[in-house]
């Protein structure tokens, strides 16, 4: 990612998302996003035992809402879809896995 | 940027194997709050307390929300209530025990300990008459915790004080028999106590700390139970190196939360204590570690090395993830909070001469066992004196929390519930102690406390 050191640390969420895999998943949360305006920087994906893993690294710098409010979105939008969606600071698996 | 793997590998580490901060502490010193008036004092204290924990609570959750890590407890640990004792001119000590539990209640935490004193060496005039009023304190009030020094490496060990604290554990059970002598839970005996101890019941704010510090407890044995199944067949060195680089990751998560809480609270960070803490849920146990290393059942032959290698991998591994390493600092082995204890002294696996020999080897000591309600002060005082002289001549922490249950014998239980779980009464070595603990007086230092 090029814009790697041009976005500020402070402002990266990841947003998780763990489940049967279903239609809408990928739109349902870059809606959520957009509307907010909320960039994502990158995605990623893989099956687990054929559940979805999917990972959206996002920047929030530019966010209409907070990271607790964002939280009750896609909290509600996985229900509705019948999986699992988290976020959380970036930090938390940063300071994890980079020394 | 993070690969998909390591992002799966944090969520998994939180979602099923029970990874969690287990506490945030934030350290009072309450030293300018002593005056002659116990009103006046209790009065500072209260002021005091619940003006600098005011936010501890909405900081803790809203760090658990942003980074998506439950934080199970916030505590506040303050300076040992002895010293504030000291200058109160009418002897009564519960009245600051009251305040403490007001004050915690206030601000939402669901411990506070520092009803302490550090008697390693002798009593000073607030020492005895906090101890002396430990059981009525602990009885009378819900979310305060006390603790008693009585031994250093350096000055040996206070035998009268172990006597005195086996009378104490009996009236501390006695006062609280309704709750299966729920009291003796909130009371730890110390050797070589650390200042800086997050971890209930044994956290206070020593002499020698800030004003106000915040000392994180990590957790995660349930983390480290599925790194070791992974390398099931693998040989020592594997399995030590896999234990190192989980603490590592376990740690560093206490290490950006406690830095994260200082900095928002606007307080010092003091340190992280690398302890693996179990708790009575499934698969959060360090008992089930050591059976994934290949014993049967934890308390067999062989769990002593088992013990000791995880201890010491933790640490290494641990050590390297934080700035500020302290507090007790090693692998917990409480019955009643794990498990896969309880089911091992179930089976008869796990003996109380086992435990003691694994307290060699890692943190604490004799932590969250019942006994016979019937037995004497004199052989708590002697389990406290064994202990304590592990600790002493290992230059190393070592702790009593024992519990006689009142009414109870070999093979019942008791029942506290939440953290503090269930565990079943143990037996002990029927022979007496008496003449021995009776002695009186000090137990000299050891010959390498001569160091200087």
């Amino acid at each position: 990612m090029s814009e790697k050191n041009s976005v500020s640390q402070k402002s990266r969420v990841i947003i998780s998302v763990l489940g049967p895999d279903t239609v809408g998943i990928i739109a349902g949360v870059a809606n959520i996003l957009s509307d907010n305006k909320i960039n994502i920087l990158d995605i990623s994906q893989t099956i687990i035992q054929e559940f979805l893993a999917m990972v959206l690294i996002a920047d929030m710098e530019k966010s209409t809402i907070d990271l607790y409010r964002l939280k009750e979105l896609l909290a509600q939008k996985g229900e509705e879809l019948g999986i699992r969606i988290d976020v959380q600071h970036e930090d938390a698996f940063s300071f994890m896995h980079r020394i | 940027m993070l690969t998909i793997q390591e992002i799966l590998e944090t969520i998994k580490m939180v979602q099923e194997e029970h990874l969690d901060i287990r506490t945030i502490t934030m350290g009072i010193s309450l030293r300018d709050c002593c005056d002659s008036d116990v009103k006046r004092s209790c009065a500072k204290i209260y002021d005091k307390i619940t003006r600098l924990a005011v936010n501890l609570v909405d900081v803790g959750e809203d760090l658990s929300r942003e980074f998506g890590i439950p934080i199970v407890n916030k505590r506040i640990s303050v300076t040992p209530i002895a010293l504030i004792a000291e200058s109160n001119s009418s002897g009564n000590c519960v009245e600051y025990a009251r305040t403490l539990d007001r004050a915690a209640s206030e601000v939402g935490v669901n411990f506070i300990g520092g009803y302490s004193a550090l008697v390693h060496k002798g009593f000073t005039i607030g020492d005895k008459r906090l101890i002396a009023s430990i059981p009525e304190a602990l009885a009378e009030t819900e979310r305060v915790c006390a603790s008693v020094n009585v031994a250093t490496t350096k000055s040996g060990i206070n035998m009268d004080a172990v006597y005195q604290m086996g009378s104490v554990v009996k009236k501390a059970a006695e006062l609280t028999a309704d709750r299966d002598g729920l009291g003796c839970a909130k009371l730890v005996v110390f050797a070589n106590v650390p200042e800086d101890n997050p971890f209930m019941a044994g956290a206070f704010h020593g002499v020698g700390e800030a004003e106000c510090v915040i000392n994180m407890g990590v957790s995660g044995p349930g983390v480290v139970k599925s790194a070791v199944e992974r390398v099931k067949d693998a040989d020592f060195g594997t399995l030590s190196e896999t234990i190192k680089k989980t603490a590592f990751k376990v740690t560093r998560m206490g290490e950006l939360v406690g830095r994260a809480a200082a900095e928002r609270l606007g307080v010092p960070f003091g340190i992280v204590d690398l302890s693996l803490a179990p708790t009575p849920a499934v698969g959060d146990s360090v008992a089930e570690i050591i059976e994934a290393m290949g014993l049967e059942r934890c308390g067999t032959h062989g769990t002593t090395a088992a013990l000791a290698l995880l201890n010491d991998a933790v640490k290494k591994g641990g050590a390297m993830a934080s700035s500020y390493v302290g507090g007790l600092s090693g692998a917990f082995i409480p019955v009643s909070e794990d498990a896969g204890m309880i089911r091992a002294v179930e089976d008869g696996a796990l003996s109380l001469d086992k435990l003691e020999a694994m307290t060699c080897v890692c943190s604490v000591g004799l932590d969250m066992i019942a006994v016979p309600g019937d037995t004497t002060a004199e052989t708590i005082a002697a389990i406290i004196a064994d202990e304590m002289a592990i600790g002493v001549i290992n230059q190393k922490t070592t702790a009593v929390r024992i519990i006689p249950a009142p009414g109870k014998v070999v093979g019942d239980y008791v029942e506290f519930g939440g953290l503090l779980g269930r565990a079943p009464v143990m037996a002990l070595n029927g022979f007496s102690s008496c003449e021995f603990v009776a002695r009186g007086g000090r137990i000299p230092a050891p010959i390498h406390s001569l160091r200087n």
